[in-house]
Parts: structure tokens; sequence; C-alpha cells
């Protein structure tokens, strides 16, 4: 076995129908997040793109201990959400898996699709309009989002977990029954090693530019000086 | 003032992402991680196989070739990768910048 450090789904664990039935929602899901991409994605966070694709990447590398001789590493989907929105999120993850796979041989190519659906969009969407319709609902407080955001990223965990045992229980590879408890029970940790470091990065955005936090109107929950009154110069979009 | 300041953003953030990659990846946990465990528990780890498309690539699983040192090598694999994810997702944002301005109606550069 050659397959030793983090990884993704390989080659040879999933069907070619289930490849291919994965891939479709996945490339979808990138397809429409570049088209809309120059609308979520104002000037003034553009360069957050590609910076925020390499600090995925990178964290992706830390694999950290959870219980019985098994580690877990971020995904960064609701991370990626969270500071970009869901579609360009979307593209975020997929550059991410996409260098993965074909330059460190992590996750298969004909499984890359399912690795794009399990790890980013899913992740993304679930954050970007769980996290929307959260705040509607919770206290308006610094607290009160980055606990929402911590609830959301463990959630986007169990639910690419739970897509993950699905499409190698269709696939015929093991029962549902058998991998569907073991994927979840491990990732039910790993989520929290999610949901902590997503905490962890998004406060120290919102300490230093709650500005750059897509979509939400988060300025106020920042720790640091109350915001400058509006100067008249802003985008509009 | 903005400018500066997101490119200050920018710089320090990519800074931490190279500086986790290169020198605390090396350290991290070598145990399988969560599918890697099951598959193993479950009987279904062997199945697992590269494409054809993964012989030759660059760097097999995080360690940079011709680099004996196995934390060395995957240090520079880090290191290499950030700076190729950076690279490739800053040129994705470029080019949808790009077409953006090009649309009628669009302000900023011209069109292309």
């Amino acid at each position: 076995m050659s397959l030793t450090l983090a990884m993704h789904i390989p080659d040879g664990f999933l069907s070619g129908g289930v490849a291919a039935g994965a891939a479709i929602p996945a490339i979808a899901a990138v397809a429409y997040g570049l088209r809309t991409a120059d609308r979520e994605l104002d000037e003034a966070r553009v360069p957050l793109l590609g910076v925020l694709a390499a600090f995925i990447f990178a964290v992706q590398m830390l694999n950290f201990p959870i219980a019985g001789g098994t580690s877990g590493h971020l995904l960064g989907a609701t991370l990626a959400a969270v500071l970009l929105g869901r579609w360009v999120a979307c593209l975020v993850m997929a550059v991410v898996l996409l260098t993965q796979a074909f330059a460190f041989a992590d996750g298969g190519i004909t499984a890359l699709g399912a690795n794009v659906l399990n790890m980013g969009v899913l992740g993304a969407l679930l954050a970007g309009y769980a996290v929307t319709a959260g705040r509607r609902v919770l206290p308006d407080t610094r607290v009160a989002f980055l606990g929402l955001v911590g609830g959301v990223a463990w959630l986007a965990v169990m639910v690419g977990a739970a897509a993950t045992a699905t499409e190698l229980a269709v696939s015929g590879t093991v029962s549902l029954g058998t991998v569907l408890p073991a994927m979840l029970g491990v990732h039910a940790l790993i989520g929290v090693g999610e949901a902590v470091i997503t905490v962890a990065a998004v406060s120290a955005v919102l300490a230093a530019r709650p500005d750059l936090i897509a979509g939400a109107d988060v300025a106020h929950l920042s720790p640091g000086p109350p915001p400058r009154p509006a100067t008249g110069r802003e985008v509009t979009t | 003032m903005r400018a500066t300041s997101t490119r200050l953003f920018v710089i320090l953030a990519l800074a931490v992402a190279i500086g986790l990659a290169t020198a605390v990846s090396p350290f991290a946990s070598a145990s399988p991680d969560g599918l890697e465990k099951v598959a193993q528990d479950k009987g279904f780890v062997d199945d697992g196989r590269l494409h054809a498309l993964q012989d030759d690539a660059p760097v097999p699983d995080y360690a940079f070739p011709g680099i004996d040192d196995e934390r060395l090598a995957t240090g520079v694999a880090g290191f290499t990768g950030t700076l190729a994810v950076f690279a490739l997702g800053s040129g994705l944002a470029y080019v949808i910048r790009r077409r953006a301005a090009g649309r009628p109606g669009a302000t900023g550069a011209p069109a292309t």
C-alpha cells in the first residue's frame, strides 16, 4: 500500500456509476460558482480566493490525533463559505482537491468529483445556508456567531462523512450498516477539530478585517474598535 | 489605506499558511485519517489504487522526491504545494475578475 498519509477517496473505492453520479453535481456546482463568482467576489476580496485555498491546503496537511490510533484534518468548506460565500467556496475547495489529486496523488482521479462533492460542495452549501438562517434566529453577538460557525462546521463534516459512506455502500464496496456508523463515529470527533480550527480562523479574520467576511453584516461583532462611519465610497453591487 | 491593508492581510495569511505547511506538517499525526481507518477496519482499504495519471504525480504522498529525510521531504512538499495552490487560486480569481470587467456595464479594467 502506498497510501499512507491523509487520504481522500482513492480510485477503486467507488463504482464507475457512483463516481460519475457524484461528479455531475460537483461539476454543476463548480460551473455555477464560476458563473456567479464575479458577483460574489467583489474587488476587495479577490486576493482572498488564492490565499484561502493555500491556507486550506496547508491546514489539511496538519493531521491531528483523535481516539484509537486515528487522525483527522480540516476539510475547510465551512471556513471558505463563511469567508467567501458558498459558491466561491466550491471553487476554493475544487482548487485544493484538484491540486491534491494531480500533484500529490491524494484522492483519486475518477473519485475527484465525489471528493469535491463530499468535502467541498455539500459543506459549502450547507454552511452558506445554515449560517444565514442561524443568524436570523440567534442573538446578534460575537459569541453566538462563532458558536453557530462551529456547530455548522461540525455538521458539514458529518454530512460529508455520511455522503462518503452512502457512495461506498451504493458502490457495493461495503454495506451501509457497516460503514455509516463507523464513518459517523470517527467523524464526530474529527468534526470537533474542524469546528475548533474554523472558529479560530474566523475569529482571527473577525478581529483583523471583519469587512472581509462574505455577505454578512458582522463588522459590529469585531472585538476591535467600532467600524468607521460610511464614507460614501463603498462599492455597490 | 484599504488596498495596503488587504495586501498586508493576504501576505500575513499566506505566511501563516506557508509556515504551517513547511514547519508544522512534518510533525502532524501519521495515524490513518478517518476514511483510511474505517477502510482498514472494514476491510476495503486494499481496493484503493492510484490512477494511471497519478503514476507520475510530482509529489506523491506529500513527500518531495529526492529528499531522504522524511520530515524535510514533507516540509518541502508543504511549502511547494501551498505556493502552487496560491498561484492556481489567484490565477482563477484573476480570470474571474477580467471576465467580469469585460462585460458590458461593468466598471474597472477595460474589456479584453
